[in-house]
């Protein structure tokens, strides 16, 4: 019995270490905020362990001990005066274990949604759409702030201010490896600190249930250093590139005649809609669809001639591209670097 | 008593089994980006009868006519499209107002279907090949829900349309707002 019991830990414990190392996991923090989050995770974990432990000993010892027949011939006052004491001990000591809990969970939660005073920071708008994620970095410079979806760039160890807004439902913007959650409300605009300590690649995902593609709502943080950031950021405020071949300039104008346009934006371009995520440097981000499928040639021709094959519902339109205009429209959207 | 434990037992189950006949409404999710090419002529410019004569007949149904969710998507679209720009939620001011039962180009979806896709002279713009057809009738069964002409049980109890429904305006009590 208790070797089966040991196995079944040890297997647990496996399954659990396996997380570890996951780009998107809240016990694999990447900044101050998140490893508050998970040393308070990890409090729980052994506590809640421990207790769990002591009621199984406990009850075990009940259950296979004899019960002494002497209990039995006592009266039932004094059979349950001693387990009234046993009770009420058991009472206090949980009552004060959740208190306990209580007073670390409130304090790691102020201590993640304040960073202290700090002057100038790089703030990012987050609006939430079914189902993707709009990300606008301010600036006090209008020609500088630069629009994008479902994926942000961030420097590396230095605080971010996120702006959560939403277009439609209630949405909530959750990379488990940087933060909490935090919901995006219509109408209301809600904040949240983050700090990125270790460079590399988070997901982040919905969190709140916001419709049909709810699941289908992914994005992606990719945090580097300070120096590729900024060239990163200088290289997306540039307009798109104008095509230079026949094959990109017929793609061009095939964005610009088909329905494209009333949705999409690519800078540089007539194609000015706001309706869906930004294209004009839709070839450098690694997925779309909001993180459905990695950004290949052959997924975004899948995506644009039956978007509701791959995201059912989605409001990507579906529009009759003629075949021979398809190739095109590939290419020139997969040289939008 | 033990008849009676019987009976409500009995009723519980025959209601369940007469559940399971209801049918769930069908979102069509995959709609057909094909043209009907019904729309012919651009629409006439003229002083005495512009945009061409009003048909009452009903030359094409609108395949998405009655569900709640192509009525959504309509509005999600009338929205993205920036209808509201001239018709202002349904209420009208530099286009006419959609609330009103009164249509100068007819009200029939086929009549809205060729509307939108058309234009209509003075200002009208024509949305032909610009939006795919599967929108234009979303578009159509969400403008006629304005005008109370879709089922209610597949029209939104709290539009954000103006309020056309004489019945609304009369059980409103003033200075209780909506």
């Amino acid at each position: 019995m208790t070797r089966l019991h040991l196995v079944w830990t040890i297997l647990c414990l496996a399954i659990l270490s396996s997380c570890a190392g996951h780009q998107q996991s809240a016990i694999d923090p990447a900044g101050p905020q998140s490893g508050k989050i998970a040393a308070l995770w990890w409090g729980f974990f052994w506590l809640l362990a421990v207790i769990f432990a002591i009621v199984m000993a406990v009850m075990l010892i009940t259950l296979m001990r004899r019960p002494p027949s002497a209990i039995e011939n006592r009266p039932p006052e004094q059979a349950e005066s001693g387990l009234k004491r046993t009770v009420t001990a058991a009472t206090v000591i949980t009552v004060l274990l959740l208190f306990v809990l209580l007073i670390v969970s409130v304090k790691t939660g102020k201590a993640t949604a304040d960073l202290g005073k700090q002057s100038s920071l790089l703030t990012i708008e987050v609006t939430g759409n079914q189902w993707w994620w709009q990300f606008r970095y301010m600036n006090s410079d209008a020609s500088r702030i630069l629009t994008t979806a479902n994926e942000i760039h961030i420097p590396v160890g230095q605080p971010v201010l996120i702006q959560g807004r939403s277009n439609d439902v209630i949405h909530s913007f959750w990379v488990p490896n940087l933060q909490g959650k935090r919901d995006l409300i219509p109408s209301r605009v809600t904040t949240e600190y983050l700090q990125v300590d270790n460079p590399g690649v988070y997901r982040g995902q919905c969190s709140e249930f916001c419709g049909l593609q709810h699941a289908h709502m992914a994005f992606y943080v990719i945090a580097e250093p300070k120096d590729k950031f900024n060239a990163w950021m200088q290289a997306q405020l540039q307009p798109a590139p104008a095509p230079t071949d026949p094959v990109l300039e017929h793609g061009r104008r095939v964005f610009l005649n088909y329905q494209c346009i009333y949705c999409h934006q690519i800078r540089g371009t007539t194609a000015a809609g706001q309706n869906g995520p930004d294209l004009t440097h839709f070839a450098s981000r690694r997925s779309l669809a909001a993180g459905v499928l990695p950004n290949t040639i052959g997924n975004l021709g899948g995506w644009i001639v039956n978007p509701q094959r791959i995201k059912p519902g989605t409001h990507m339109a579906t529009i009759a591209v003629a075949p021979n205009d398809l190739q095109p429209l590939l290419q020139y959207l997969e040289s939008l670097k | 008593m033990y008849s009676r434990c019987l009976k409500i037992a009995f009723l519980t189950t025959a209601g369940c089994l007469l559940l399971t006949s209801c049918q769930r409404e069908q979102r069509n999710l995959q709609p057909a980006p094909t043209r009907l090419a019904i729309y012919g002529d651009a629409a006439r410019q003229s002083t005495l009868r512009p945009g061409g004569p009003v048909g009452r007949e009903v030359v094409v149904n609108n395949p998405y006519n009655a569900t709640a969710y192509d009525i959504s998507e309509g509005k999600r679209l009338f929205d993205w499209f920036n209808c509201s720009g001239c018709h202002a939620d349904g209420g009208g001011g530099i286009g006419p107002p959609l609330i009103k039962d009164h249509w100068i180009y007819g009200g029939e979806p086929a009549n809205l279907f060729d509307t939108i896709v058309k234009g209509r002279p003075n200002g009208m713009p024509s949305w032909g090949g610009r939006i795919p057809e599967y929108q234009v009738w979303q578009i159509v069964a969400y403008v006629r829900s304005m005008n109370g002409l879709q089922p209610t049980s597949a029209t939104s109890a709290r539009p954000d349309t103006l309020e056309s429904n004489p019945h609304n305006l009369q059980n409103r009590t003033s200075g209780v707002t909506k």
